[in-house]
């Protein structure tokens, strides 16, 4: 009778498929939530500290205080305004006009001149800590600068200890952008994947038409594969769309393997059905089950997969929790094989750990899956 | 004799919610024989979709064991569910799926092979009148429409059991007739076996055998007629001249020996404790003209009487004291030439009717049509499209908040807050109106003590069983004391004794010079009404007393018609086609 079973199944995929069809905010999720994502993330939201706006006081106006504000003039990272005196400069910065103050006091020249210390008054918005280091080093960056340059000038070589030679690797231009993208793609298939299949499988519970598919000869195989595969194939059409869109929309380089990339996303695509289809055996309503959905799997997703903030600097046990979000594994994945390329140890690590999700989860689901109602 | 089609030995099932254990069967056994169409009647929450869930297999009983066709349910379920036809309530349609997809996806699962299906499905589609739609949404069907596709996907294979779970339930009489016909039709031809279960007592008379469920108990089992016997002789039609049918009611209701009174327009319909034919003077001493007639017993008759035996608790009274009843009988609700649209859609077209001050005024129509969005502008909850409409002389949706304090709205589902106990959701019901102090703790004891919540004071309105929630919902809607009533299906979902009870209530309201407008889609309550309209398809198709409506149904072929028959034959003339789906 392998007949039947195909027709079975054949019936439950093809009712799918047409559900997914007919409902226009499964296709918005998956095609339409990744171009609204990609282009908030990929040109909304930047890291990158760039115009700054800050202020320069210059008490007294010479060739020296002038060139140290052309240096800021020059600079790509600052938009400075000028200011002549300290204190219309703090109410600037009281009303968050500027992020810091460059002050420089009428006897800076003199002291440059004299060869003694030269003090420069720096006074940054603390409250974004992170932009107020970034801003401090930049300022620090441009002013070391231009004393090399100044030194040079008058014939008079700087003389520094250390010598640093830098280099950027995976991502030499530090774009955000480049990190980010690539991480999306795992926050558009959690999407896809554990959203949308809970809640569609709820949307089941709540009209009664799961009562009426449990009572037909359908095996519990039938029904979850047959549930599973359209949304697997929509999940990957998203994630292909999201690929297409990141290395020809925003230039990130794929410089590891497609094909590897594919198979890792199949992997990510049924742990994130497995745990879509989890919450709706828990929560048999729609809203439930959607509220569910984000707080279990979209915000780790997020916040704890390593897609916008680093792991390694979050506090120790938080980062335990980490090991527990699916998407941790896969952003590794994509990142390495978005920015770095086949890294061999990096990938089969992150991917063993998702094929021991992979098969905790669907063990859990053929548990708790019953073709009852008890 | 043939292997029964389905046996229960011993069957008992429990559930547990919220650390609270409720045994919704208990002990339950019986065997039904194939082709035969056997009723599971009860009130609501006796334990019938659990039964009926018992049966496909999507439950298994705690103790016991069931045998469907032979097959154990715990042991082989995949084997009984590939005999058995099973439509669940809502009839289990995907409402995205055209008519032809919900067949091909039900003719999959169920295997029924490819070279059959033409055949069937014609034949199916034919049968249900479906004919034209195979290609429209099931979510845009109507709800009759509904309920015989969802048949026709359980029917799809000729099951050898079909298992219907309250499949006629807010269904048009038309659709619910057709139902009948096509299910006793696949009864004949394939010989079929039939359980299905129902709120409708009257479709009881209509089934082979009846199974009779109360508090998952099985309190017995035979043909329908056997059950009438057992209330033979105590069953009278009661009339007196001069009296209005609302106080001959009441008082029948409390005269000695009467177990049940139950309005049939301007006569009452008497069920005795005993098989003795009541005299005039016993019954309502110093009436003169009364007229007592012995009448044939009626399964509902028996359905009462059995169920009245397991209940404690007696007849209720209502005390309502009107603050300003004038006595006079003028118009308070207007309605004219009420139209409503949604896009192309027209909910509700050309409605006109007034109602007077007292009366309890019926909107009769099936799921569908336009009851509900009648209602909501009359309490100015939605605009109307066009035409007038005027309730205490306001427009609601324009009138300040004084002339919505005159009205009370009870509304379809019991807006009650379900994680509030019963004293909570009263006090904040009867604050929002503006009550306080002493004059509030006055109405709390009132609707406690009225309404029979006393007991239940500190218990979640979640908690409570239909019939309580109903009477809570009541009491909130009472609880300022309004003059004109407006309750959207009060009784839909409430098992035959409750509904008894809510009409002895809202009897007293009326008589107290409340003006009562009610929604219901159970044709027989349209008796409790003075006067009605029957509604379909957003449209008045009349407007009368229910005497009125039924002695225009009176033909020779059906000399005493029931609101059913008045009804069907109202939609039929308005189809223009008789409604025999055979033909």
């Amino acid at each position: 009778m392998s007949s039947l079973i195909t027709m079975r199944l054949w019936g439950m995929m093809r009712k799918e498929s047409l559900q997914i069809l007919r409902d226009p905010s499964s296709i918005a999720i998956a095609f339409v939530m990744p171009v609204v994502l990609l282009f908030l993330f990929g040109y909304g939201v930047s890291l990158d500290a760039k115009h700054i706006p800050i202020g320069i006081v210059i008490e007294q106006p010479d060739t020296a205080t002038q060139s140290l504000a052309g240096a800021f003039e020059r600079s790509e990272f600052f938009r400075p305004l000028h200011f002549d005196a300290i204190q219309s400069a703090q109410q600037a910065l009281d009303e968050r006009k500027i992020e810091g103050i460059v002050w420089l006091r009428n006897n800076f020249s003199a002291s440059l001149l004299a060869g003694h210390e030269a003090p420069i008054g720096v006074i940054i918005n603390g409250v974004d800590s992170n932009q107020a280091n970034i801003t401090q080093g930049y300022i620090q960056g441009t002013w070391l600068a231009w004393l090399e340059h100044y030194a040079a000038s008058r014939g008079q070589p700087l003389a520094m200890p250390v010598n640093l030679q830098q280099r950027v690797w995976f991502n030499a231009a530090l774009s955000s952008q480049l990190f980010l993208v690539p991480g999306l793609i795992a926050i558009i298939m959690t999407l896809i994947g554990s959203l949308l299949t809970a809640m569609v499988v709820a949307r089941e519970w709540e009209r009664g038409t799961m009562e009426a598919l449990m009572v037909t000869p359908l095996r519990k195989s039938e029904l979850l594969v047959g549930k599973l595969a359209p949304y697997f194939v929509l999940g990957m059409g998203g994630m292909l769309f999201s690929v297409a869109l990141a290395v020809w929309q925003f230039g990130v380089p794929l410089r590891g393997s497609f094909w590897l990339l594919l198979v890792s996303s199949a992997l990510f695509m049924l742990v994130a059905l497995a745990i879509g289809l989890l919450i709706s055996i828990v929560s048999k309503n729609q809203f439930m089950a959607g509220q569910l959905a984000i707080i279990v799997t979209f915000l780790p997703a997020f916040i704890l997969s390593g897609f916008l903030f680093d792991i390694n600097s979050m506090p120790g046990w938080t980062q335990v929790i980490t090991y527990l979000v699916p998407a941790r594994y896969f952003v590794a994945i994509v990142q390495t094989l978005f920015l770095a390329g086949d890294v061999w140890p990096v990938l089969l690590t992150n991917m063993a750990a998702l094929f021991i999700m992979l098969l905790f989860f669907f063990s859990l689901v053929w548990r708790k899956f019953r073709k009852r109602l008890d | 004799m043939n292997a029964a089609a389905l046996t229960f030995s011993v069957v008992s099932k429990t559930f547990r919610s919220e650390g609270r254990q409720v045994q919704a069967l208990a002990q339950v056994s019986f065997a039904i024989q194939p082709g035969r169409v056997t009723g599971l009647i009860g009130p609501d929450g006796a334990g019938k979709t659990t039964l009926m869930r018992l049966v496909a297999g999507l439950l298994l009983p705690d103790t016991g064991a069931i045998s469907v066709l032979g097959l154990d349910t715990r042991a082989r379920p995949l084997a009984v569910q590939s005999c058995i036809g099973y439509m669940p309530q809502r009839f289990g349609l995907y409402e995205d799926l055209s008519v032809q997809e919900n067949l091909d996806l039900y003719a999959d699962l169920q295997g029924v092979a490819l070279t059959q299906r033409p055949a069937r499905y014609a034949q199916l589609m034919r049968m249900t009148g479906l004919d034209p739609f195979t290609r429209r949404l099931a979510g845009r069907l109507s709800g009759g429409m509904k309920q015989k596709l969802g048949l026709a996907c359980a029917l799809l294979r000729a099951p050898q059991l079909l298992v219907l779970d309250e499949p006629t339930v807010g269904v048009d009489p038309v659709s619910r007739r057709e139902l009948w016909q096509i299910v006793y039709r696949q009864v004949q031809e394939t010989g079929m076996s039939v359980l299905l279960s129902t709120a409708y007592l009257d479709e009881a008379e209509r089934c082979d055998e009846v199974i009779l469920l109360h508090q998952g108990k099985l309190l017995g089992q035979g043909e329908p007629a056997q059950f009438s016997r057992s209330v033979a002789g105590r069953t009278f039609q009661v009339s007196a001249k001069g009296m209005s049918h609302r106080r001959l009611q009441a008082q029948l209701s409390r005269a000695p020996g009467v177990l049940d009174a139950l309005s049939e327009g301007e006569t009452v319909r008497l069920v005795m404790t005993a098989p003795v034919a009541p005299t005039a003077e016993a019954l309502l001493p110093g009436q003169a003209g009364v007229d007592i007639v012995p009448v044939a017993p009626r399964f509902e008759d028996a359905f009462v009487a059995r169920l009245k035996k397991h209940r404690s608790e007696g007849e209720t009274r209502l005390s309502i004291a009107l603050k300003n009843n004038t006595g006079d009988r003028d118009v308070v609700i207007r309605v004219d030439k009420l139209q409503r649209r949604f896009g192309d859609f027209i909910a509700v077209n050309n409605v006109s009717f007034s109602v007077r001050r007292g009366e309890i005024f019926g909107l009769l129509g099936a799921n569908g049509a336009g009851k509900s969005t009648t209602f909501r502008m009359l309490c100015g909850l939605l605009p109307a499209s066009g035409g007038e409409l005027a309730v205490a002389g306001h427009d609601l949706r324009r009138a300040a908040a004084t002339a919505r304090g005159r009205i009370g709205y009870m509304a379809q589902k019991f807006s009650l807050y379900t994680n509030l106990s019963v004293i909570q959701n009263l006090r904040f019901f009867s604050s929002a109106y503006g009550l306080r102090g002493k004059q509030q703790k006055a109405r709390l004891d009132w609707a406690l003590t009225t309404f029979e919540l006393g007991p239940l004071r500190n218990a979640n309105a979640g908690d409570l069983a239909l019939g309580y929630k109903q009477r809570l919902s009541f009491a909130a809607t009472l609880m300022h004391e309004p003059e004109i009533l407006f309750l959207d299906e009060p009784t839909s979902g409430v098992d035959p004794l409750a509904r008894r009870e809510f009409w002895a209530r809202t009897n007293a309201l009326a008589e107290a010079g409340v003006t009562v407008l009610v929604t219901t889609h159970f044709m027989e309550e349209a008796n409790y009404c003075d006067r009605l309209v029957i509604m379909a398809e957003g449209e008045v198709l009349a407007e009368g007393t229910p005497l009125q409506m039924k002695t225009r149904a009176r033909s020779a072929k059906n000399p005493d018609p029931t609101m059913e028959d008045a009804f069907i034959q109202l939609i039929e003339q308005r189809q223009g086609k008789t409604a025999d789906v055979a033909a």
